[in-house]
């Protein structure tokens, strides 16, 4: 079955440079320093951000800058077969290029001697999980209050039955001939991350990483929006409880 | 993986930055000249496949062993690949022995990636019965002296490794596989080749050593395959690629790849 068919809509109905539905809450662990959930299609991850704290062990601590950690981990059940919790090694390797991914916009030097650490949980996965892990990654430790230079944010592209797509879905992830993911950090343009797997010409290479960083642009403003959300509510609160005190102490 | 820190690391940089703007390089290399690359085979006579290859200093050992097993439920009627790579304590002061770090589990799973999605291995040929036994191919990459640039070398010492193995014929009869006397090849049709581009300042070199890989900002490693596509990526460190830096990287990496497969597989008699 052809993954894309003769009118050039896919699977879920998508046209090759449209991305699946994504739902973005900032915020939303109470004990987290800083935290996000993401739904991504119908990946479900949840982002927590500790830190800038003490090191353990204390002998990783750096004299010059903060210790930067990720760890990118799935839940047993978030997969179609039960994955053994252990970490695999995919999940080492993930951890490691998320991590390289969202350093470069972190302001480390602010914080020597101090740890992040970064927890992103898997709950449902459905293609793209790396993906979507950094863009929460991203918000979750602004909502930490983490300085940061940029809002990192990643979308993958691809190559499904011949055609170079957007955002790829399990299914085209699994079946399709080429998965590009993507990170970018959205004010310069530079590519944070970048991985591949399948067969990709040259020329198909460049269409796929454009189309990839255009998702990354738009995945981008919903971020922002998600922090937009959470900010203007709580300013929105503040305020009224500000006026509230106000007026009390006018009535005595 | 690195052990100079602080005051000599940024002087050395800052060398290694006035040398680029002459397109020059620490040991006199030009931006994309590998350093001297040196390949054998076949000096582990208990391996079923083996390669030694050198990039300069850079020394790594892969062996090919094949057993059977199991394949994987959701490929029962195919043979199965396994890369594992170990950091051998003996190759740098900064190895440490131990279960695999995330250092090792990258360099095996980009090597991994590069075979893999090439369909190198006809890994359908190495299926013995569907969904209960088929052949494992295990590929044990060694590092034994880093000098910078694993992942080029662990990739040219695999792929020789494997093009030159050999498996004894067998035969399968009433479910049971009989060996024969003569050695057949593995079925290998294609030769990704690994090339690492590293990114220092605004420039883009190939094969980075140990010292330049200290200085260096980011690294994108791209495995090329015999008709120029690639067919796996891995950006690694802390720093970005612009899209021309990525867009240029896979151009010179086509070339490169060529070269290198030309110089190390060329000799072999297909």
């Amino acid at each position: 079955m052809p993954l894309v068919n003769d009118l050039g809509l896919r699977l879920d109905g998508r046209k090759y440079d449209e991305l699946r539905p994504i739902k973005i809450e900032v915020g939303t662990l109470e004990k987290a320093d800083g935290s996000a959930y993401i739904e991504w299609g119908k990946n479900r991850i949840l982002v927590a951000v500790y830190g800038p704290r003490e090191v353990h062990p204390r002998h990783l601590a750096l004299p010059d800058k903060s210790l930067f950690r990720c760890r990118y981990h799935m839940a047993p059940f978030s997969t179609e077969e039960r994955k053994n919790p252990a970490p695999s090694r995919r999940e080492v390797e993930l951890s490691k290029v998320i991590r390289e991914a969202v350093e470069p916009a972190i302001f480390t030097e602010l914080f020597p001697r101090t740890g992040i650490d970064v927890f992103i949980e898997v709950l449902q996965s459905d293609g793209g999980t790396r993906c979507a892990g950094i863009t929460a990654t991203s918000l979750a430790l602004a909502d930490a209050g983490v300085p940061l230079r940029d809002l990192v944010v990643a979308c993958a592209a691809g190559k499904a039955s011949g055609q170079i797509v957007m955002d790829l879905s399990d299914i085209e992830d699994q079946k399709g001939e080429a998965d590009v993911p993507v990170a970018i950090s959205p004010r310069t343009g530079e590519v944070t991350l970048l991985q591949m797997d399948g067969i990709l010409s040259g020329e198909e290479y460049e269409r796929a990483l454009n189309l990839a960083i255009q998702g990354c642009k738009m995945v981008h403003e919903l971020q922002k929006e998600a922090l937009r959300t959470k900010y203007s509510v709580a300013q929105a609160e503040e305020e009224e409880l500000e006026k509230a005190e106000e007026e009390e102490a006018t009535q005595k | 993986m690195t052990a100079s820190y602080g005051v000599a690391m940024s002087i050395k940089r800052k060398r290694i930055d006035e040398l680029l703007v002459q397109e020059k390089r620490l040991d006199g290399r030009g931006l994309l000249d590998y350093r001297m690359i040196k390949a054998e085979h076949g000096l582990i006579g208990k391996a079923n496949g083996s390669a030694l290859v050198s990039i300069g200093n850079t020394k790594v050992m892969v062996g090919v062993k094949i057993e059977t097993g199991t394949p994987f439920p959701d490929t029962p009627n195919e043979g199965v690949l396994a890369v594992n790579a170990e950091l051998v304590p003996l190759a740098s002061p900064s190895f440490e022995p131990g279960p695999p770090n995330e250092d090792s589990i990258e360099l095996a799973r980009v090597v991994d990636r590069g075979i893999r999605e090439s369909k190198a291995l006809d890994t359908a040929k190495l299926c013995i019965l569907p969904g209960k036994k088929a052949f494992i191919v295990f590929v044990d990459i060694y590092v034994l002296d880093h000098d910078g640039n694993l992942f080029d070398t662990s990739a040219l010492a695999a792929i020789l490794a494997l093009s030159t193995a050999k498996m004894k014929q067998f035969e399968v009869s009433n479910g049971e596989v009989v060996f024969k006397e003569d050695w057949v090849s593995l079925p290998v049709r294609k030769h990704p080749i690994e090339v690492t581009m590293a990114k220092i300042g605004d420039r883009l070199v190939v094969d980075p050593s140990l010292e330049e890989e200290s200085a260096v900002d980011a690294e994108v490693i791209l495995a090329i395959d015999d008709e120029g596509n690639v067919c796996a990526t891995q950006k690694t460190k802390i720093g970005t690629l612009t899209v021309k830096d990525i867009v240029d990287s896979v151009k010179i990496a086509q070339t490169k790849a060529d070269e290198l497969r030309a110089k190390v597989l060329g000799g072999l008699s297909q």
